[in-house]
């Protein structure tokens, strides 16, 4: 966190808390411009924009017309000339027609002009499952930005980390992903410290600290996670989650030192399986330390499907603590 | 003016809509002979003498291109020769403070605007001297992906209303590009958010293979702006003086908080797609038959020769002075050094991430090795 932070707090879910940020951050800096589809007068699906647009005014906070290539595109325009676009895209799997302007501009920017243009726009999404929506509404194409070059991807997992991470995300002159998963805006709450403060980019957080696995995970898998550890623990297994917060720029140092420690990793995700980003830790892990593993890393993950919108078997594609457990378990036995 | 266009479609295949769009008026200036068809549109005489130099500049850069490009001293490089009044005249109607989006046939209107030669020659010779657009323009480099620079430009504008400024922004397109989602997001998004923008779509009568008429049943693409509720104006995109007449309009509108405006140029690419395509493998003679006639830097040099305001011996001295600037730029160019391999990694990030740092070490040991 920046040099000296708040001390007093409030009990704030992570929807509060990043309601909380983007407040700030428009107070902060008039250049700050918040859009998207119902962010204005209804302060988007989530409520996550609510009541920006009555203190901010028009100017500030808009809805735009519906369609996400034109939402980006413009914040591209917006960006280059000078002021700081925060987009909403309604639900992360609507991303995809926004998807050639992330490809080809968001991006390339600083590298198509040498840095005489960046873009300094942040692009929220909503992601994620376990809370039975429809289909479309729970995707999660993390590993597709991780994948763009000059695009940064953020993903936090607790309303303090939310708020830090996302003002980060506002300063930040280069583009980046916020991905919210959708379980966690209200299913959390904590002690949120007050006022302005910021959590840099790139600095994983260990949850819990343990000796005999490391698991990775990050957003709606780390409360997955720890349900997982807790269990493990109660038969005497010492597990250390990792909470990565930030998939670029990504924290290696962290990875390899718990993994030096404890020899055996699990990587969680929600997000498919084949090409996901779990399968970059995996060989990152591969390259920079195999001679400290003890068994094989073991993936747990959603399946090569889209994701279900059906309620009864939503669970079973989307990771749950017993599956992380099994997982933990197949790495001690090894 | 007769053109693939605007001949009227066969109604029974076209149907009766695309037959009553045919008829749409094109406004235009100058006859092809330079004769003046509409005298109430003519600039006055330093902007029409500015505007014939910037048109003999730009295709002088257009012929040297080929020239260097056979030679082995040019990349893939699209030309625009027979289009300078669809790029000159628009380009012209704007200032330094304004923002211009040019897609990758628009040379001429970014040299217009003022790109220098030397980095123009040089983006097209794939070197990064050629990526950095200067800091005193508010130009962006020519866009590769089609249509994907409309919405940009929305965005732009509408920055340049946040800040109170009267700055308008400016993009560029092709007819094949206005089939693309982008362009009718942005039409949309500038009209729905009041976005000082000015749309130019050169209807040049191919993308790449593609004729127009395959392209779409429209055959009056202005209209689209109807579908968005903005202005849509159609120009005859061979007349320079009747481009620079609309566009300023549009411009001047744009900057009075009256909104976007969508400008079709109705011109034709007499040229290759690029200097590596071969357009006779898709189409004939027939095809382009007609329009040397109507070339847009002789039309206005006859109307400039009648009225007495341009002498063959101030046309001749301008050739040579137009030669000597790019000679002296296209030195100035080849002396541009050649990037270094690590310059792969940089400019991705303003702080590279670790990844970055360690594979731009991998690429100074290789490089060292």
């Amino acid at each position: 966190m920046t040099a000296t932070p708040p001390t007093k707090t409030r009990t704030l879910t992570m929807v509060a808390a990043i309601n909380d940020a983007l407040a700030l951050a428009l107070e902060r800096d008039p250049d700050v411009h918040i859009f998207g589809e119902d962010v204005g007068v209804m302060g988007g699906v989530f409520r996550a924009t609510d009541g920006l647009q009555a203190r901010f005014g028009q100017g500030r906070v808009f809805d735009t017309p519906l369609a996400e290539a034109g939402i980006v595109g413009m914040g591209i325009g917006m960006g280059l000339a000078g002021l700081k676009p925060v987009a909403e895209i309604q639900f992360a799997g609507f991303l995809y027609p926004a998807l050639d302007q992330v490809l080809s501009h968001l991006g390339r920017y600083r590298h198509r002009t040498r840095s005489r243009y960046h873009l300094p726009m942040v692009i929220r999404a909503p992601y994620g499952g376990g809370v039975h929506t429809p289909e479309q509404h729970a995707d999660s194409p993390e590993a597709i930005l991780a994948h763009t070059p000059g695009v940064k991807v953020v993903i936090p997992s607790t309303p303090a980390d939310a708020k830090g991470l996302l003002l980060a995300a506002i300063e930040d002159p280069d583009p980046v992903f916020f991905f919210e998963a959708i379980k966690l805006y209200r299913s959390v709450k904590e002690e949120v410290p007050d006022g302005y403060y910021t959590i840099p980019l790139g600095q994983a957080r260990v949850v819990t600290e343990g000796d005999d696995v490391t698991v990775i995970c990050y957003g709606g898998m780390v409360e997955v996670a720890q349900k997982a550890a807790e269990a493990a623990r109660a038969h005497g297994i010492g597990v250390e989650v990792i909470d990565l917060r930030t998939l670029v720029p990504l924290d290696t140092d962290t990875i390899l030192a718990s993994v030096q420690k404890t020899g055996r990793v699990v990587i969680v995700t929600e997000a498919p399986r084949t090409g996901g980003f779990h399968s970059e830790i995996s060989a990152t892990i591969a390259e920079e330390a195999i001679e400290f593993l003890r068994a094989p890393i073991v993936r747990v993950t959603g399946f090569d499907a889209p994701y279900p919108p059906f309620t009864s078997i939503e669970d079973v594609y989307r990771p749950n603590p017993v599956r992380v457990a099994k997982a933990i378990r197949q790495v001690m036995a090894y | 003016m007769s053109q693939p266009q605007t001949t009227p479609p066969d109604p029974l295949t076209a149907g009766a809509a695309a037959y009553e769009d045919a008829q749409g008026d094109l406004v235009q200036t100058l006859a092809p002979d330079g004769s003046v068809t509409r005298p109430g549109a003519l600039p006055d005489v330093p902007t029409r003498l500015h505007l014939y130099r910037q048109m003999r500049r730009v295709r002088h850069f257009d012929e040297r291109a080929w020239v260097l490009y056979r030679t082995g001293r040019m990349g893939v490089f699209p030309p625009y020769g027979g289009m300078e009044a669809s790029q000159v005249g628009t380009a012209a109607a704007l200032t330094h403070d304004d923002w211009l989006f040019p897609t990758y046939r628009d040379t001429g209107a970014a040299l217009t605007y003022g790109l220098p030669i030397p980095q123009t020659l040089a983006y097209w010779r794939t070197s990064p001297h050629g990526w950095a657009m200067p800091q005193d323009l508010k130009i962006l480099p020519f866009y590769i992906p089609i249509a994907t620079q409309y919405p940009h430009a929305v965005g732009a504008a509408l920055a340049e209303r946040r800040r109170g400024t009267a700055n308008v922004a400016m993009a560029y397109i092709g007819d094949g590009g206005s089939s693309e989602g982008d362009f009718h997001e942005a039409l949309n998004f500038a009209g729905a958010l009041d976005a000082p923008c000015v749309f130019i779509l050169q209807n040049n009568g191919w993308a790449i293979s593609v004729p127009t008429r395959t392209q779409t049943r429209a055959t009056n693409l202005s209209r689209r702006a109807d579908g968005y509720g903005i202005p849509g104006v159609r120009v005859d995109g061979n007349d320079v003086l009747a481009t620079y007449h609309v566009t300023s309009e549009a411009v001047r509108r744009a900057r009075n908080g009256e909104g976007p405006t969508l400008i079709e140029t109705v011109t034709y690419r007499i040229k290759p797609h690029t200097l590596a395509d071969d357009p006779s493998r898709y189409r004939t003679d027939a095809d382009n038959e007609g329009w040397d006639a109507k070339d847009p830097v002789t039309r206005l040099r006859a109307h400039l020769l009648a009225e007495g305001h341009l002498t063959e011996e101030a046309d001749a001295a301008l050739t040579r002075e137009i030669e000597a600037e790019f000679e002296a730029a296209l030195a100035v160019a080849d002396a541009f050094p050649e990037p270094t391999p690590a310059e792969i990694v940089d400019h991705v990030f303003a702080e590279p991430t670790p990844g970055l740092r360690r594979q731009r070490a991998q690429l100074l040991a290789e490089e060292g090795a």
